[in-house]
């Protein structure tokens, strides 16, 4: 029996949402939800929302929930993406950082919202493009997401020819990756640098360690102006001092940060005051 | 205005290009094989040249051979876009000079990402 009416079907499942992640999603993108339920009410035989409201509800099928959550979640993401940033990612504010640690030379890098690992992939290949600077340096790459759906597939390093076709050169990928039937495989060198894991930015107090770099992009934009704050004390915790943030290129750090201040040259860069 | 020169045996793939490249202020000449390219490369300059692979008369890669060869006029960006889709194909095309690849079926934000990647956006 369907008790809910569908406005109040989908202001349930966007109030869950909200909970477990943090990210808000106005009455507008509402059509979301139904689109990327789609599949999923398909696989269990649901007619429509309103039901599957009621059995997410009724707690019948736990891991129901936490699907739905996911699917509704935008992973959208590519490689090196926004190509211009990346370069001035790989090449100034890197060469920074490297001076700031040459004498430790150790190098830590966050992807804090890295969805299925093109973000970490793309870093990992830019560091080996370069390998000879980073000759002797100890050097860890952690991708994390609040999506386990994201995390798993981020673990696989296995992409389709389509996500393989945006922002990645053609010479990086014969370089980088196997092909495996209609797929490519990262090849396990790039894998080896990268760390995959859970992680919420707005509800996880867990202490991550601390990081040269923190790449959160596309992400804080959804998120409602307490979860921001909450999700900026997170990383500046995580920040070494000198460290530097990167953001999505339509963000910034506004006022949800006095630890952080935007870098003048590098659009998109904020770096962590010593204050 | 940037030109690029589309090289497809099909009409249906020329025209689906044609719309993207104008939408994005490209000037844009046509072409339905390699020899007709060749022809279109002694009369205009190219800043990005659209191949594909397997076409009557000349192929892409055949194309591409003789493009890179020429005296003059020889850089344009050459970006294949083909249904031949194996690593082998890829290496061959790379050696051969081409700077893209597209596998097909592509679609627009994949073309822009391309162009974007060889500096003709
Ligand atoms: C649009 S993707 C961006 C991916 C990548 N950073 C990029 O810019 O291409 C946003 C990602 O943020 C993740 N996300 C949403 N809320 C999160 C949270 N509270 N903590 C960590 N990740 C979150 C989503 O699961 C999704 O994978």
């Amino acid at each position: 029996m369907n008790i809910h009416s569908s406005a109040k079907s989908f202001e349930i499942l966007s109030n869950l949402l909200e909970e477990r992640t943090g990210q808000t999603l106005s009455p507008e993108r509402h059509w979301r939800i139904q689109t990327s339920l789609q599949p999923i009410m398909r696989e269990h035989s649901i007619p429509d929302i309103d039901t599957l409201v009621s059995v997410i509800l009724s707690n019948a099928n736990r891991g129901l929930e936490t699907d739905c959550l996911e699917a509704i979640l935008n992973n959208e993401s590519c490689f090196f993406r926004d190509q211009a940033s990346f370069a001035l990612l790989t090449g100034p504010v890197l060469d920074a950082i490297r001076q700031n640690k040459e004498k430790e030379k150790r190098l830590r890098i966050w992807c804090s919202a890295c969805s299925f690992g093109q973000e970490a992939v793309s870093m990992a290949i830019a560091l080996s493009e370069n390998f000879q600077k980073w000759n002797g340096w100890n050097i860890e790459i952690l991708g994390s997401d609040v999506s386990n759906q994201a995390i798993n597939r981020a673990k696989k390093g296995l992409y389709s020819q389509f996500e393989v076709q945006r922002g990645l050169p053609i010479g990086l990928l014969v370089k980088y990756f196997n092909q495996v039937d209609q797929d490519w495989q990262v090849d396990q060198k790039i894998m080896n640098m990268i760390q995959y894991r859970n992680y919420n930015l707005v509800s996880d107090n867990k202490f991550v360690g601390k990081f040269d770099l923190i790449l959160c992009r596309n992400m804080l934009m959804y998120l409602s102006e307490d979860n921001r704050l909450k999700a900026f004390q997170n990383i500046e915790k995580a920040l070494n001092p000198n460290a530097y943030l990167m953001m999505g290129s339509a963000e910034t750090v506004a006022s949800y940060s006095s630890k952080l201040e935007p870098c003048q040259d590098y659009r998109g860069f904020y770096k962590r005051n010593l204050t | 205005m940037k030109s690029c020169l589309i090289v497809d045996d099909s009409k249906v793939i020329r025209k689906v290009a044609r719309h993207i490249l104008e939408t994005m202020n490209f000037e844009v000449h046509e072409a339905c094989d390699g020899q007709e390219a060749l022809n279109s490369c002694l009369e205009n300059k190219h800043d990005v040249i659209l191949l594909d692979w397997n076409m009557p008369i000349m192929s892409g890669m055949d194309f591409l051979k003789k493009y890179r060869l020429s005296e003059n006029n020889n850089d344009a960006k050459v970006i294949f876009c083909t249904t031949e889709n194996g690593i082998g194909h890829i290496q061959a095309a790379i050696s051969a000079g081409a700077d893209e690849y597209v596998m097909k079926p592509f679609d627009r934000t994949t073309l822009e990402s391309k162009l974007q990647i060889v500096g003709c956006s």
